[in-house]
């Protein structure tokens, strides 16, 4: 059983749910990364996204974007963030995955990838811009080194793909909660429960919420639906407003604690 | 006369409908596909089902038929550059002269075919991405033709080098948002226009202008810039009772080059050449050759040969001309690089700049800064071959949009 599978089973099994920040790794240095991902842990994040940053992130608004640039500038590369991995796995127990695009990933090679990331103790790994048609190659790598090649459902995604991307994903299933690039809103997406809905009756998979999602609230109204809540530009937002102070590590922590309050169990 | 007319229409019809490429998801070999955000493959999908539609819709190609005639000005003529052929002492070169389009440039092929999409599948807005302007100026022409609304998203650094077509596009009506992101050109304006389009992808049509871009893009851009070759095969033979030795287009994405080229790539004794921006020199690493100097990769939604480093990151490209400044190519041109079918080379802006003054003071002709590589490449190629040797250049656009780049470039 993977790490991934152990963490939602034995979240469910206690009703609780999980919270999911996500870090551009490098953003602002790959040092404070580590140490944000370490407290990130400590407050009460059940798994951490690590964003390989990738020169034209299309999937992402622009909060994202100018993480995945400050990142880039500073020299971060796929090997580096491949250590940073094996270095947390040293010192976190929680599940690791890695989100990209496509491009570093093959130049880097899908077998070498795919070993590479599993000997460095992450478990899995979102491709934004590789969907099941084309992730035949990457599959075969990822499944025979352990790794979760985790897809995503979108709001556009008819029933016959979302069941397509509910067969295909592993570790859980990432549901894109708007039509739309990743960024914080005010708003959650009216027909979201609509869609978490009709996706549990489709799988028994974990099924993770991200996109827009930035105040507890939001958390709130998701969590009833889902086993996981993904939160990426509202904690990169704070990166950025934070990075080069003392305060960036104590004002991350306390989000990620408020945005977990109303996931834990018995909530 | 009128059988004549509806067998070259039925002709037409099949070259659109029947090429062997792409499979069923869009590849040409290893290349193409769909490398898309989920949000889209749904739209993709459906795209791809409407141009099927479309394409078996004899009224749609009858309105396309008719406004390529009646407001683009197609059939475009085929003419012999002599004095340019005579500089060059060798193979005679003729000029598709695609610059004499409505718009200045073949770019309003493709924006004819996919507007009368967009207007069948009840979109109320195009969006589009440009680099040198003319896919921006086709695209907020034909918006304003059908009544649409129209947003272009253009690279800042492109905005200040190609400020006439960015008037143009506001006098038609179309707003140009500018792209402050990564390289702040062409590349980027795709990004922003695909971050818009998962964002408003029920009202909006995204109408790429070059072949490339997720399937069902490259198929189609290449369809409706077919006729670019069509014609030229159909009025070569009736000057010289033959098909031309060979054949020269620009490429940045693309399009141009693959509508002159496809319907000539079972004409095995035609050669084909691709001629890619060399910017600074291929070796100073500043240039715009993907097929040359770029390595497979995945960028906008296909795979096919890219400008990047060794970790996957895509560079900047370079060249005078902006709208050759893409670090990608349509995957097409990938697919018959790698067969062989297609040569590629690449002229540098120094070159392409020569060829510009070659053409305008021989022929009286200024052609686009892109057009200008084609042939500064025939000019050179002409040179070796003789007097039999019939050659073909694509001339893409028009060159008033690079009077200014071109005056700076000169010192004068």
């Amino acid at each position: 059983m993977t790490r991934l599978a152990k963490t939602f089973e034995a979240l469910r099994a206690r009703r609780g749910r999980a919270l999911v920040p996500y870090f551009t790794a490098g953003d602002p240095s790959l040092a404070d990364t580590r140490r944000l991902v370490i407290e990130a842990a400590r407050r009460g994040a059940d798994v951490v996204e690590i964003g390989i940053p990738f020169s034209d992130p299309l999937a992402d608004g622009p909060v994202i974007q100018r993480a995945a640039q400050r990142a880039l500038a500073a020299g971060v590369t796929l090997p580096r963030v491949l250590e940073l991995a094996r270095d947390l796995r040293g010192e976190v127990a929680i599940p690791l995955v890695f989100l990209t695009y496509y491009n570093p990933v093959l130049a880097f090679g899908l077998k070498a990838f795919a070993r590479s990331a599993a000997d460095a103790g992450a478990d899995g790994v979102i491709v934004a811009d590789l969907p099941p048609e084309e992730a035949g190659p990457l599959s075969d790598e990822t499944s025979a080194a352990g790794l979760d090649l985790i897809h995503l459902v979108a709001p556009t995604s008819t029933p016959a793909r979302m069941r397509l991307i509910a067969r295909r994903s592993r570790g859980f299933v990432y549901v894109v909660s708007l039509t739309g690039v990743t960024g914080v809103r005010d708003a959650l997406a009216p027909d979201l429960v609509t869609q978490l809905r009709a996706l549990r009756l489709i799988t028994t998979r974990p099924i993770c919420v991200g996109f827009g999602i930035s105040t507890p609230e939001h958390v709130r109204a998701v969590a009833p639906y889902a086993d996981g809540v993904i939160v990426g530009s509202a904690v990169v937002r704070l990166i950025e407003q934070h990075a080069g102070t003392s305060r960036l590590l104590e004002e991350v922590g306390r989000f990620i604690a408020s945005m977990k309050a109303p996931l834990q169990e018995g909530e | 006369m009128l059988a004549g007319a509806a067998r070259l229409e039925r002709r037409a019809r099949a070259d659109l409908g029947v090429s062997r490429l792409p499979d069923a998801l869009g590849h040409f070999g290893r290349y193409g596909g769909r490398y898309v955000p989920e949000t889209l493959m749904s739209p993709l999908i459906e795209l791809e089902r409407a141009y099927a539609a479309a394409r078996r819709d004899p009224k749609f190609h009858a309105r396309l038929r008719r406004l390529s005639r009646d407001y683009a000005g197609r059939p475009t003529p085929l003419y012999e550059a002599a004095r340019l052929t005579e500089r060059g002492g060798g193979a005679r070169i003729y000029l598709k002269r695609e610059d004499l389009c409505h718009t200045g440039a073949h770019k309003i092929n493709n924006v004819l075919g996919q507007g009368l999409l967009a207007q069948r599948m009840k979109k109320r807005r195009l969006i589009a991405e440009t680099g040198a302007g003319q896919h921006g100026v086709a695209t907020a022409t034909v918006a304003a033709l059908l009544g649409l609304e129209c947003d272009v998203y253009m690279g800042s650094e492109d905005i200040e080098r190609q400020s006439l077509n960015v008037f143009r596009m506001r006098l038609l009506g179309a707003r140009v948002i500018p792209v402050e992101s990564g390289s702040r050109t062409l590349k980027d304006a795709v990004n922003e226009a695909l971050r818009d389009w998962v964002t408003n992808v029920r009202t909006t049509y995204y109408l790429l202008g070059s072949a490339l871009g997720p399937h069902p893009y490259p198929m189609m851009v290449r369809d409706f810039h077919s006729v670019i070759g069509r014609e030229v095969k159909r009025q070569f033979r009736a000057a010289t009772g033959r098909l031309p030795d060979h054949l020269l287009a620009c490429v940045g994405g693309g399009s141009n080059a693959i509508g002159l080229f496809h319907p000539f790539i079972a004409d095995r004794a035609v050669r084909i050449v691709g001629v890619e921006a060399g910017g600074h020199g291929i070796a100073t690493g500043q240039h715009g050759a993907s097929l040359s100097a770029g390595r497979v990769g995945v960028l906008h939604g296909s795979m096919s040969y890219l400008l990047q480093n060794d970790d996957g990151q895509v560079a900047v490209a370079h060249s005078i001309s902006a709208g050759l400044d893409y670090p990608g190519v349509g995957p097409e041109l990938a697919y018959y690089k790698d067969t062989g079918r297609f040569e590629f080379v690449s002229v540098t802006d120094e070159e392409a700049l020569a060829a510009f003054q070659s053409l305008a003071r021989l022929e009286g002709i200024m052609p686009a800064l892109e057009s200008a590589h084609a042939v500064a490449h025939a000019m050179k190629l002409a040179k070796s071959l003789s007097r039999r040797h019939h050659m073909v250049v694509g001339l893409s656009g028009r060159g008033d949009k690079d009077v200014q780049v071109v005056s700076k470039a000169l010192g004068s």
